[in-house]
C-alpha cells in the first residue's frame, strides 16, 4: 500500500472506538489518582502506598501535605 | 492503519520508560532537595509542636516509626513516576487517536511531538507558573483540599488555554502568517492570564525556608516533568512513525 502524504495512523471514529477510548481514559485517570491523591480509599492499603510514593508526588508537582 | 489497541499499548510502554527515566532524573537531582527539606521540617516540628494542636501525639508517634522509611520512599519514587508515566502514556495515546485527524500534518511523528508540546504547556507549565510545586515543610495541611482543587483547575485551564491558542491561530491564519502566530500566542496568554487573576493566590512558604533550596527543588520538579514529557513525545513519535522506505517496499 503506497502511503499518501495525508495518511494517518489512527482508526476511523466509531462508537466502539469511543467506548474503548472512554474506558481507557477512566482507567488511566484512576491510576494517576492512585499516584497523586489516593490516601488508601482506592488502594485499600491504608496510607502505605501514599507514603511509599511521597517523594514522587512532590517531584511530579502534585500538592502534598 | 494501526488499531486502537496497538496505539494504546505503545503509549503505555513508552509512558513506562519515560516514567522510569523521569524517576532517575528526580532521584539524581531531586532527592537531595527533598532530604534537605525534610530535615528542615523535622527541625521545625520538634521546635514548634504546639502548632499542631490536637494532632501532636499521633504526629509524634508517626515520627517515631514511619510507615515507610526514607529508603523506601526513595525506591517508591520510581514506582510513582513509572505509574504516572504509564497513566500519562495511556492518556496520550487516547488523545493521539482522537485528535490525530485534527492535526494538520501528514507526519505522525510530528503530530506526536506537537501533541506532547501542547500537553507539556497545558499540564505542566501553566500549573507550574501559578502554583509552583513545594518541597516537604512547605504547605499548610489544613489547605490541602483547596490546593488540590486549584491545582487540578490550573491543569484543566492549561489544556483549555492551549486549545484556545490553536483555535485562534487557525482563525487568524486567513490574515497571514504573522497573524496566525500572533493569534496562537494571544489565545494562550489571554486565557492563562485571566485564569491566574481569578484563581486564589496561595503562598504558604514559611519566612524562614531557604529561598535557594525552594527553587532548586522547584527546578528539579520541573526537570522531572520535562523529562517525562520529552521522552513521552519523542518515544511515541518513534513508536508510531512508519518509515517511508517500508511503504515503498510494500508498494513495489
Amino acid at each position: 500500500m503506497a502511503a499518501p502524504a495525508q495518511s494517518v495512523a489512527v482508526p476511523a471514529l466509531s462508537p466502539k472506538l469511543l467506548a474503548a477510548a472512554l474506558l481507557s481514559v477512566g482507567l488511566m485517570l484512576l491510576l494517576a489518582y492512585l499516584v497523586g491523591f489516593d490516601q488508601g480509599a482506592v488502594s485499600r492499603s491504608g496510607m502505605y502506598l501514599h507514603e511509599l510514593m511521597h517523594d514522587g508526588r512532590h517531584l511530579l508537582g502534585v500538592p502534598c501535605h | 492503519m494501526r488499531t486502537f489497541g496497538s496505539l494504546l499499548v505503545r503509549g503505555l510502554i513508552v509512558g513506562l520508560f519515560a516514567g522510569l527515566l523521569a524517576g532517575t532524573f528526580a532521584y539524581v537531582l531531586g532527592e537531595s532537595r527533598v532530604d534537605a527539606a525534610i530535615a528542615i521540617e523535622e527541625a521545625g516540628s520538634h521546635a514548634h509542636t504546639h502548632d499542631h494542636g490536637d494532632n501532636t501525639e499521633p504526629a509524634a508517634a508517626e515520627e517515631e516509626e514511619p510507615l515507610v522509611s526514607r529508603d523506601g520512599q526513595r525506591a517508591g519514587l520510581f514506582l510513582a513516576t513509572s505509574l504516572y508515566g504509564v497513566a500519562l502514556g495511556g492518556l496520550f495515546a487516547v488523545a493521539f487517536t482522537l485528535l490525530r485527524r485534527k492535526l494538520r500534518t501528514g507526519n505522525d511523528a510530528y503530530a506526536a511531538l506537537g501533541l506532547a508540546a501542547a500537553g507539556f504547556v497545558g499540564v505542566v507549565l501553566v500549573p507550574f507558573l501559578k502554583y509552583p510545586p513545594n518541597p516537604p515543610a512547605v504547605g499548610d495541611p489544613d489547605t490541602i483540599t483547596k490546593r488540590t482543587v486549584t491545582y487540578l483547575l490550573t491543569l484543566v485551564i492549561g489544556l483549555l488555554a492551549v486549545w484556545a491558542g490553536v483555535a485562534l491561530s487557525r482563525w487568524a491564519a486567513r490574515y497571514g502568517e504573522v497573524a496566525r502566530l500572533a493569534g496562537g500566542v494571544v489565545g494562550l496568554v489571554v486565557t492563562v492570564v485571566a485564569a491566574y487573576l481569578i484563581l486564589p493566590r496561595i503562598n504558604e512558604v514559611p519566612e524562614t525556608f531557604p529561598a535557594t533550596l525552594l527553587w532548586q527543588f522547584r527546578f528539579a520538579s520541573l526537570g522531572t516533568q520535562a523529562t517525562l514529557w520529552l521522552l513521552l513525545g519523542f518515544g511515541y513519535a518513534v513508536a508510531v512513525d512508519r518509515r517511508p522506505s517500508r511503504s515503498k517496499v510494500a508498494a513495489a
